[in-house]
């Protein structure tokens, strides 16, 4: 339901008064905290020009925030690709009509969605780089992109099996009776029409994708996070650096977000057969970091 | 993308940019960008990036105590300064990166151990640094007893730091990711100590940000000798050594100490500095 | 074989993971709290309160909580010099389950938001008809209905909290699993993979359970319709 609307009555005289006294209230102590922790900055010195001044000269840009930006995005675009091909193979096997397929397939996604992101990262850069199968200085970089994939593709594959699964059966029915395999209904019917429905919870999928590569600056990769802290070490303002780099985060995710909001309003004529149950949940998968 | 933007800059920028620009490159093909222009051997050098006043990347070039003796034994081994790639070698990551012959030799704060020796070869040392305490001017500590009760900031999984926390279990140890944020967090006064080697501490000092704001106490308890890394089997050892011994004896190796630790109010041991380097295995 | 036993010696394991369960526990109920309010805020009839569970979760959920965590050292402890405890390990664990709960409370509200999208129109507006206004409304009729609605997703929740306890290793809390695991890799690199399934193990042994719990307590309370 759409709480704002049912949950009081259209405010009378008497109700939109305490809604605008309840208003100003609200806007006073919201200010208040806002008030407090810019008095509070300012009292330690974290809002003084010189804290803030790096960031308008073209030289902070170009050798901290861009090249940091651009090996997030990089290392955050290469597991997207791979970890929806991860999610789709193993998605489609855990509805595979042999067991033990349906059975490995099941084990992993469970087994890989139950294992904190840190802990695989931490471990893929210290067993790549010590054991020499790829050149030490990429160990971190291999790590983060690995651990973001096994992680959010066996998101991704619940993601596909459930939206599977919410598809009315006549789909599955329809292609049985023109003569198609299970697994051909599967791959030409039922996987396309999925893919369509959860796109709204994919790109929120991608969100953390995103997110969780600022993890990568525990074991060094040379992300954002860590250029921000680089260039905070070096001009004494690591505060609005991280500040800086928060912000930056914010704006791209916020983008995403929306334009899954966006699209779950566009797409939701396409899914009106679908069993509603799975949306709004997955939607929202709270993930990791 | 990245890669693209080096090379452009290498072709547009004065010599002394070019050498830094490719240095930024985390790959070996990198390399490509700036050695065409001057010519001759180049040179991959392993730093780190993050450590001001030693290795510190200042966005686009290059500074610390660790830079200019690279630059300087390079220069002796006829390298000049444009074809010198300067590659980041984090502490955990140095054996590798020589193992795998990704760099040509490391100086980056790296400590001479026998357990190190097997794995790779040594030239130097070129500093013998000991564990110091850093600390706000106004404290009155002076050594590691002083610290019961008190609270010490050190990276994550440092061995310095624990050394302490056995020793004198009073101490409240706090573990942070970087030196950086021990630094921030004793501006503010909720740490009364950072420990670490000597002179990475006087290189924190020494930033402009935390001008005379600290102090190093100037009391070591502890041997650590900067050498510089090379693959096992290295032929280079003999020349870097003779590099060393002459960036000494000419002053400028006195030179490079002073001006990566000014203001920090900082002296180094002057009993063991300048250190005499070993005879190559 | 014995010397997998043997670091079990040396590092003590179970302790590390005491330390993630206590930060879970403790940041769990103060995101449930937070999280409660700012949905009861996101539902109310007061435009600027609306506005501040928006903005919150807007904020909150879209960044790393690495960088929360780390705000939460160098901001909160180090430049505002708010100290919890009087000792101070604790006072940084403290402030862990501060940044653990105020990015969770985000996902919170959410969770409840979906929960009081499952109660049926009729409900709030039969609560109206009988008189009642916002808070007891929300109080007596739509929220004890939205928690039962939103158990899975609360779960999710939970489950996420457990793991992302691993990044208090990026504000201040060095005891916990992720970094002993990584002391253990770095001392015994041979050990790396046995290692590393212990750990993973580990999560799994605690997350499974509360995943299979929740699903079966959201299909048990669910409000029969």
């Amino acid at each position: 339901m759409s709480a704002q609307q049912v949950l009081f009555d259209a405010p009378g005289p008497r109700a939109r008064r305490n809604i605008l006294i309840g208003n100003i209230v609200g806007v006073l102590i919201v200010l208040g905290i806002l008030a407090w922790i810019i008095a509070t900055l300012g009292e330690k010195g974290q809002l003084e020009a010189s804290m803030w001044t790096p960031f308008l000269e073209a030289r902070t840009w170009e050798f901290f925030i861009l090249p940091g930006l651009a090996n997030t995005l990089k290392a955050a675009a290469i597991a997207i690709v791979t970890s929806v091909v991860f999610g789709l193979i193993f998605g489609v096997g855990r509805l595979s009509h042999l067991t033990p397929v349906r059975w490995v397939a099941g084990v992993v996604v469970e087994f890989l969605r139950a294992v904190p992101v840190l802990l695989m990262m931490i471990f893929f850069w210290l067993a790549l780089g010590s054991s020499g199968a790829v050149p030490p200085q990429d160990a971190p970089f291999i790590a983060v992109v690995v651990a973001l994939t096994l992680y959010n593709g066996s998101v991704i594959a619940e993601l596909v099996r459930s939206g599977v699964q919410g598809l009315p059966t006549g789909q599955r029915e329809a292609g049985m009776a023109i003569g198609l395999t299970a697994g051909q209904s599967l791959r030409s019917i039922e996987v396309p029409q999925a893919l369509i429905a959860m796109l709204p919870a994919l790109i929120s999928q991608f969100v953390v994708i995103l997110k969780d590569s600022a993890l990568g600056f525990i074991i060094t990769y040379p992300e954002l996070l860590q250029y921000m802290r680089r260039l905070g070490v070096g001009e004494g303002n690591i505060i609005p650096s991280l500040m800086v780099a928060a912000a930056i985060f914010i704006i791209i995710n916020f983008g995403l977000s929306t334009l899954a909001t966006r699209l779950s309003v566009l797409l939701s004529f396409r899914t009106k057969g679908r069993k509603p149950a799975a949306e709004e949940a997955i939607a929202m998968d709270p993930a990791s970091t | 993308m990245r890669k693209t933007r080096y090379a452009a800059a290498a072709v547009a920028a004065v010599a002394a940019l070019t050498l830094s620009a490719c240095g930024g490159g985390d790959s070996p093909e990198s390399e490509g960008g700036g050695g065409g222009e001057g010519g001759g051997e180049t040179l991959r050098i392993g730093i780190k990036f993050d450590q001001p006043g030693l290795g510190y990347d200042e966005g686009g070039s290059y500074s610390g105590f660790d830079v200019d003796v690279a630059k300087y034994v390079a220069a002796e081994l006829g390298v000049s300064e444009e074809n010198i790639e300067f590659v980041e070698a984090p502490s955990a990551n140095r054996e590798n990166l020589l193992a795998n012959e990704q760099v040509d030799m490391i100086f980056a704060t790296y400590s001479i151990t026998d357990t190190r020796k097997e794995t790779v070869d040594f030239a130097g040392p070129y500093f013998v640094a000991g564990q110091d305490l850093l600390v706000p001017t106004d404290s009155d500590i002076t050594g590691p007893e002083d610290l019961e009760g008190k609270n010490l900031c050190s990276v994550t999984g440092s061995t310095s730091a624990q050394k302490i926390k056995d020793q004198y279990p009073g101490v409240q140890l706090v573990e942070q990711p970087g030196y950086a944020e021990c630094v921030t967090a004793m501006g503010g006064g909720q740490i009364d100590a950072v420990t670490t080697d000597d002179i990475i501490l006087a290189g924190l000092a020494a930033q402009e940000a935390n001008a005379g704001k600290f102090k190093v106490v100037g009391n070591t308890f502890s041997e650590e000798n900067y050498g510089v890394g090379l693959p096992k089997g290295s032929d280079r050892c003999g020349d870097i050594n003779s590099a060393i011994t002459k960036m000494i004896g000419d002053g400028s190796w006195e030179e490079a100490i002073t001006s990566n630790t000014e203001g920090a109010d900082y002296t180094y041991n002057a009993e063991l500095n300048p250190p005499t380097p070993e005879p190559c295995a | 074989m014995e010397d997998y036993l043997s670091l079990f010696e040396t590092y003590d394991v179970l302790a590390a993971f005491w330390v993630n369960i206590q930060l879970s526990f403790w940041a769990a109920i103060c995101a449930l709290i937070i999280g409660t309010v700012l949905a009861l805020f996101r539902i109310s009839p007061i435009p600027s309160l609306q506005w501040f569970g928006a903005a919150y979760v807007n904020i909150f959920r879209n960044t790393p909580l690495t960088i929360i965590l780390a705000f939460g050292f160098l901001g909160l402890f180090s430049v505002m010099q708010i100290s919890l405890a009087a000792d101070l390990n604790a006072s940084l664990f403290r402030i862990a389950i501060v940044g653990l709960s105020v990015y969770h409370a985000a996902f919170v509200c959410e969770a409840i938001r979906s929960g009081v999208n499952t109660v049926p129109l009729g409900q709030a507006e039969a609560a109206r008809a009988i008189g009642l206004s916002f808070l007891p409304a929300a109080r007596l009729i739509i929220l004890p209905q939205a928690f039962r609605g939103a158990i899975a997703p609360l779960g999710n929740v939970l489950i996420a909290l457990i793991k992302n306890s691993t990044v208090a290793a990026a504000g201040s809390v060095a005891t916990e699993a992720s970094s002993l695991m990584k002391t253990m890799i770095e001392f015994r690199s041979d050990l790396v993979i046995p290692i590393f399934l212990t750990f993973a193990l580990g999560f799994v042994i605690l997350v499974i359970p509360i995943g299979l719990l929740t699903t079966w307590a959201s299909r048990k309370l669910a409000v029969a319709r």
